[in-house]
């Protein structure tokens, strides 16, 4: 389980969280929207420890990583997470299998003989087979996008962070990539966080929603609630993502999501 | 109008603000590194790669140019010398000398900061920017350990061996001319080096080598792990990168010099 607990985080002449609070279970999707610019993947970058809040408390488990300081401590809390980033950041000097092995090789103690099955069986899980010697570069958009999300879960984490995974893709990928977002969360039964301008995605997904609005959560909420939320700047956000219409009622868990299409303005 | 009071001081005194920023943060990378580099086991096979790509893809433009040096100071000696004693004198002492105790380390140093820094930064740059240095860390390993420790290595290990390389070549450059040019003989030209060198002389250049090498790695390491700001800010780490390791390199070489010859090196 992860607990926030009034979490703030400023940069130089800005503050862009102010007091965040969540709990999320095991097993939930958990989606953070907003605009651009809010401070969804700072949120991320905190849980994953790869920026230090200000102040507050981040609970994985019970255990405060806010407040670790350790390089190697820190390191053994990131074990439990894998972590989609949005334009994948696969390491382009590495092959395919190189990128997908490279977390077994440093959060894991598998013998290395294991790493062809596991990185096959990963591919296999987005979709993907025989492209192991490929160089980032010869892969498509969608094709870094899977192969990022199967490097994410192949160290076998139990939270998954997805930043904005279907920002910039076209409307057959992102479906694509949104199907796979399913997929892992109910084979592997791990705890996913996404956070996404994409209304709709959040909707289809997840089991709760957050609204990131001036550094703080103005709702969280089931999706069902979500939509039907007074709140002005939720109210507002729903109009122009057109997320209001179509996504009421969607019981959130994945699996049981529903279908409401893709992005776009209605 | 500025609302700045006193608008040269608050220039330079941010400017300095900017330099003290900056020697902070390249220090704290170096403090890292070097807790990485004791403290994991070395990545073999990455480091072989950035010697590869640091040393081994730099021997031509080093063998080229130290080729060419040796080749003018011979021909520009070979002029002054017969021009003031009518004969070409003393030919490959001041080749040997001269490539020997500075224009081998310094140009390679050059030519090095030039070549392989750039890629380096552009590396370490286009990496910060794509986010990868931030997959680095959510994979279980520290920049300072994958990217910044090999990469000092590499440049710790080829840079002396390039500049020895370059000596030698600058040599044999000098030596074709004096032989086929000024009519020097082979052995007057051999024996000119072997009669006024020693140890020490080769010493003074090498041991500024690895100074060059720990600079050029710190500034161009540093330069691409603070870049910000997409293509474009790759492309202005990497020019300052360059620029800074270029401007360094001959700064320090004045101080070590004198450092060197003042311990009897």
């Amino acid at each position: 389980m992860i607990e926030i607990k009034n979490l703030a985080k400023n940069f130089p002449g800005r503050e862009v969280l102010r007091d965040l609070s969540c709990r999320i279970e095991d097993g939930d999707t958990f989606s953070v929207i907003g605009p651009s610019g809010t401070g969804k993947s700072t949120f991320i970058k905190c849980i994953m420890r790869l920026l230090k809040p200000d102040s507050g408390r981040i609970l994985v488990d019970g255990e405060d990583i806010a407040a670790l300081d350790d390089e190697f401590e820190i390191a053994r809390i990131r074990r439990n997470f894998g972590y989609l980033f949005q334009e994948g950041a696969l390491f382009d000097s590495l092959t395919v299998f190189e990128n997908i092995s490279f977390g077994l090789r440093y959060l894991t103690d598998i013998p290395r003989s294991d790493y062809p099955r596991i990185v096959a069986d990963k591919l296999a899980l987005v979709g993907l087979e025989k492209v192991e010697h490929l160089k980032p570069a010869e892969l498509s958009v969608g094709m870094k996008k899977r192969v990022a999300l199967a490097r994410a879960v192949a160290a076998g984490p139990k939270c998954i962070l997805y930043d904005e995974p279907t920002t910039g893709l076209d409307p057959v990928t992102t479906e694509m990539v949104t199907d796979l977002i399913v997929s892992a969360s109910e084979k592997l039964k791990v705890t996913s966080i996404l956070v996404t301008h994409d209304v709709n995605l959040a909707l289809r997904l997840s089991s709760q929603v957050a609204m990131l609005d001036k550094g703080v959560f103005a709702a969280v909420e089931p999706p069902d609630r979500f939509v039907k939320s007074e709140n002005p700047a939720i109210k507002e956000f729903l109009e122009i993502s057109g997320g209001a219409n179509g996504c009421g009622g969607h019981g959130g868990r994945p699996g049981h999501a529903g279908h409401t299409g893709t992005g776009g303005r209605h | 109008m500025s609302d700045v009071k006193y608008p040269v001081c608050s220039r330079v005194g941010g400017y300095v603000l900017g330099i003290a920023g900056e020697l902070g943060a390249a220090a704290l990378m170096l403090k890292s590194t070097v807790f990485w580099a004791f403290k994991s086991r070395l990545e073999v096979r990455e480091t072989m790669k950035q010697s590869v790509k640091i040393g081994v893809d730099s021997v031509g433009v080093t063998a080229l140019t130290s080729f060419f040096t040796g080749m003018v100071l011979a021909l520009q000696t070979g002029a002054t010398s017969k021009n003031l004693f009518n004969e070409p004198l003393y030919i490959g002492t001041l080749v040997s000398f001269s490539m020997v105790k500075e224009l081998g380390p310094v140009l390679t140093s050059i030519v090095v900061a030039g070549r392989a820094g750039a890629v380096v930064t552009a590396e370490i740059g286009t990496m910060r920017v794509t986010e990868q240095i931030d997959a680095l860390y959510t994979l279980g390993t520290h920049p300072a350990r994958y990217l910044l420790v090999p990469r000092y290595i590499a440049f710790l290990v080829t840079l002396p061996l390039l500049v020895v390389l370059a000596n030698f070549i600058g040599t044999i450059g000098g030596f074709i001319i004096a032989t086929t040019r000024l009519q020097v003989p082979s052995t007057v030209y051999w024996n000119d080096i072997f009669t006024f060198m020693d140890i020490n002389d080769f010493m003074h250049g090498f041991l500024k080598t690895f100074a060059f090498a720990f600079m050029i790695a710190t500034v161009s390491c540093h330069k691409g792990m603070t870049t910000r700001g997409g293509a474009e800010g790759v492309g202005k780490s990497t020019t300052e990168a360059v620029v800074t390791s270029m401007v360094l390199v001959m700064g320090i070489d004045y101080f070590i010099s004198a450092v060197l010859v003042a311990v009897g090196i």
